[in-house]
């Protein structure tokens, strides 16, 4: 394959992140690895939401569904094979990915709303199954003990962060391909006009089931470690709104068409969300994104890509 | 049932039925359309064309019958497997992909229905797009269009998926007379590269010009069948439109 500016960037980005935990740069405060890890998470699961919800027109409102059963298969793998990270991610996404094939089938017939209604309720059922299992601890959670160090990586931490790049980096690149290859251009014609889609012989049916495969699949990757990086995983918080609700608003404020949106919108809400919860209070940070998707949706619909677009465009 | 094909029939529909709970929109209509011939169908409001229409391109089921193309029975075929099958509609309401080019929204079929590598749909789509009197909006977001390019642009890209039978649904439907014109003479281009097409329209100066061969539709029932001339002099075409 051709080496171009993207799969540059990528590899600088991957060789700086590991530079970074290796030879531990960052000493004074190990937080930074902590808060860093949690921009990264979102940045692929905005990026998976987004293969579905920007490019094929599909709204999902069940992402921290996904992203649970990303972390619980992880607890089960723990509890079964004391199974190690590098274990957990590939299985929980693969656990995800059928998931996302069964919900796919389940909701095929719905549209619009009513598709967005299920995925609600179907991150609910998963909820209250998950509260009712004891193996995986029930309502009371479940605890993991993460190794303390690693090698080269030193602190565990610090691993677990330079394992969320390539993550990021990974779904990112799965994102762009899909945007440029005909299965891109399949869902385009999907959410432009599902009807126009199949009668000029998009096989829509297919391409749905792709599409909720492959997110599934990058949110279930994105939820795999998260066991590791908490310590102690419980419904309330592996289901949490706020996952649901980041992975929508981050995608919409950035920029849904692209696959820089995600990206940009991640890095920047989840920063700021980082930034909010040590400076002024973690109750905040639905708030802040609250406003921002709002103004945004009235003054900035294409997000900040399309603003940026617009803006070049006009300067010309 | 004829078990023997005809090989000149390349749509046959036998005694189809749709209902919509308790409304029967088509009552088992018969329909056989020739190779590269150019069927009318015809009807007033509410008498079950676009009905038909989207029981032979897939996207309603009907209920009894069967739809038979180039000796391929349809049913439970999925519509865009029809597509591939060589059956293409444009659609009464113009349906545009409302975010992508002129030009993109041809690349779709002709990358999803005839499988065109990447490479040569550009020199595809404007081979289309030339026909038609669009190449100049090619890189024209589908959105901006008039309403005139609208409709033009439903019929490349119809066209685009290279279907042995075009069906058009009312393509020139709130169009001027010229344009009118313009549209049947796409039409009449496309049939004499072999295209087989339906037309179904309201403007009878349209359909009596083109068609060569007519059915009518009324309530769900085929009335009438037969040359432009027979049709029009039929009684009964005359009660269905202008009643007793």
């Amino acid at each position: 394959m051709k080496l171009n500016s993207f799969w540059l960037w990528a590899i600088v980005i991957a060789a700086a992140g590991a530079a970074l935990t290796i030879f531990d740069v960052i000493v004074i405060n190990k937080f930074i690895y902590f808060a860093s890890y949690v921009i990264l998470q979102y940045v692929v699961l905005a990026t998976a939401w987004n293969i579905m919800g920007g490019y094929m027109g599909y709204v999902n409102f069940g992402s921290a569904g996904f992203f649970a059963v990303g972390a619980y298969s992880s607890v089960v793998l723990y509890k079964l094979i004391q199974a190690p990270l590098l274990v957990m991610i590939p299985v929980s996404g693969i656990v995800c990915a059928l998931l996302g094939l069964g919900m796919g089938y389940l909701t095929l017939r719905l549209k619009g709303v009513f598709f967005a209604i299920a995925t609600l309720a179907m991150a609910i059922v998963l909820e209250t199954l998950i509260t009712n299992w004891e193996y995986v601890g029930g309502a009371s959670g479940a605890y993991i003990l993460r190794p303390r160090t690693i090698e080269p990586f030193g602190d565990y931490i610090e691993f677990l962060f330079f394992v969320m790049l390539i993550l990021a980096i990974f779904a990112v690149a799965v994102a762009r391909w899909i945007e440029r290859s005909k299965v891109g251009r399949g869902f385009s014609a999907i959410r432009d006009d599902e009807l126009a889609a199949e009668s000029t012989g998009v096989p829509t049916l297919k391409l749905k089931l792709l599409a909720t495969t492959i997110s599934g699949f990058l949110m279930g990757v994105a939820g795999a470690p998260f066991a590791m990086y908490v310590g102690f995983v419980e419904p309330a918080s592996a289901f949490n709104l706020v996952y649901a609700v980041n992975s929508i608003a981050m995608p919409m404020i950035g920029g849904a068409t692209t696959w820089l949106g995600p990206l940009v919108g991640a890095l920047l809400l989840g920063t700021v969300q980082q930034v909010a919860t040590v400076t002024i209070s973690s109750e905040l940070n639905l708030l802040i994104v609250g406003v921002l998707l709002v103004f945004f949706v009235i003054a900035a619909p294409d997000g900040i890509v399309g603003l940026v677009r617009k803006w070049r465009r006009g300067g010309k | 049932m004829n078990e023997i094909q005809n090989p000149e029939r390349l749509l046959d529909v036998q005694g189809v039925v749709k209902r919509f709970g308790g409304f029967t929109a088509l009552n088992g209509v018969d329909l056989d359309v020739k190779k590269g011939e150019r069927f009318g169908l015809i009807g007033p409001n509410g008498s079950g064309k676009t009905t038909m229409i989207n029981c032979i391109a897939g996207a309603l089921a009907n209920d009894d019958g069967r739809i038979v193309f180039k000796g391929i029975t349809l049913d439970g075929k999925k519509p865009n497997e029809r597509t591939r099958l060589g059956i293409s509609r444009s659609f009464q309401i113009p349906r545009p992909f409302g975010t992508m080019t002129v030009l993109e929204n041809l690349a779709i079929p002709l990358e999803y229905a005839t499988r065109t590598p990447a490479r040569q749909v550009r020199e595809k789509a404007m081979d289309i797009l030339e026909t038609i009197g669009l190449s100049e909006r090619a890189d024209h977001n589908s959105g901006s269009l008039t309403q005139i390019d609208m409709r033009r642009l439903e019929l490349a890209r119809a066209m685009a998926a290279s279907p042995d039978l075009l069906i058009s649904d009312e393509a020139m439907a709130g169009l001027s007379s010229n344009e009118v014109d313009d549209i049947l003479d796409i039409l009449f281009k496309l049939n004499e590269r072999g295209i087989t097409i339906i037309m179904i329209e309201h403007i009878m100066r349209a359909v009596m010009r083109f068609s060569e061969r007519i059915a009518v539709l009324d309530a769900g029932q085929k009335i009438a069948e037969g040359t432009p001339d027979e049709v029009v002099n039929n009684p009964e075409v005359e009660r269905a439109y202008l009643g007793e």
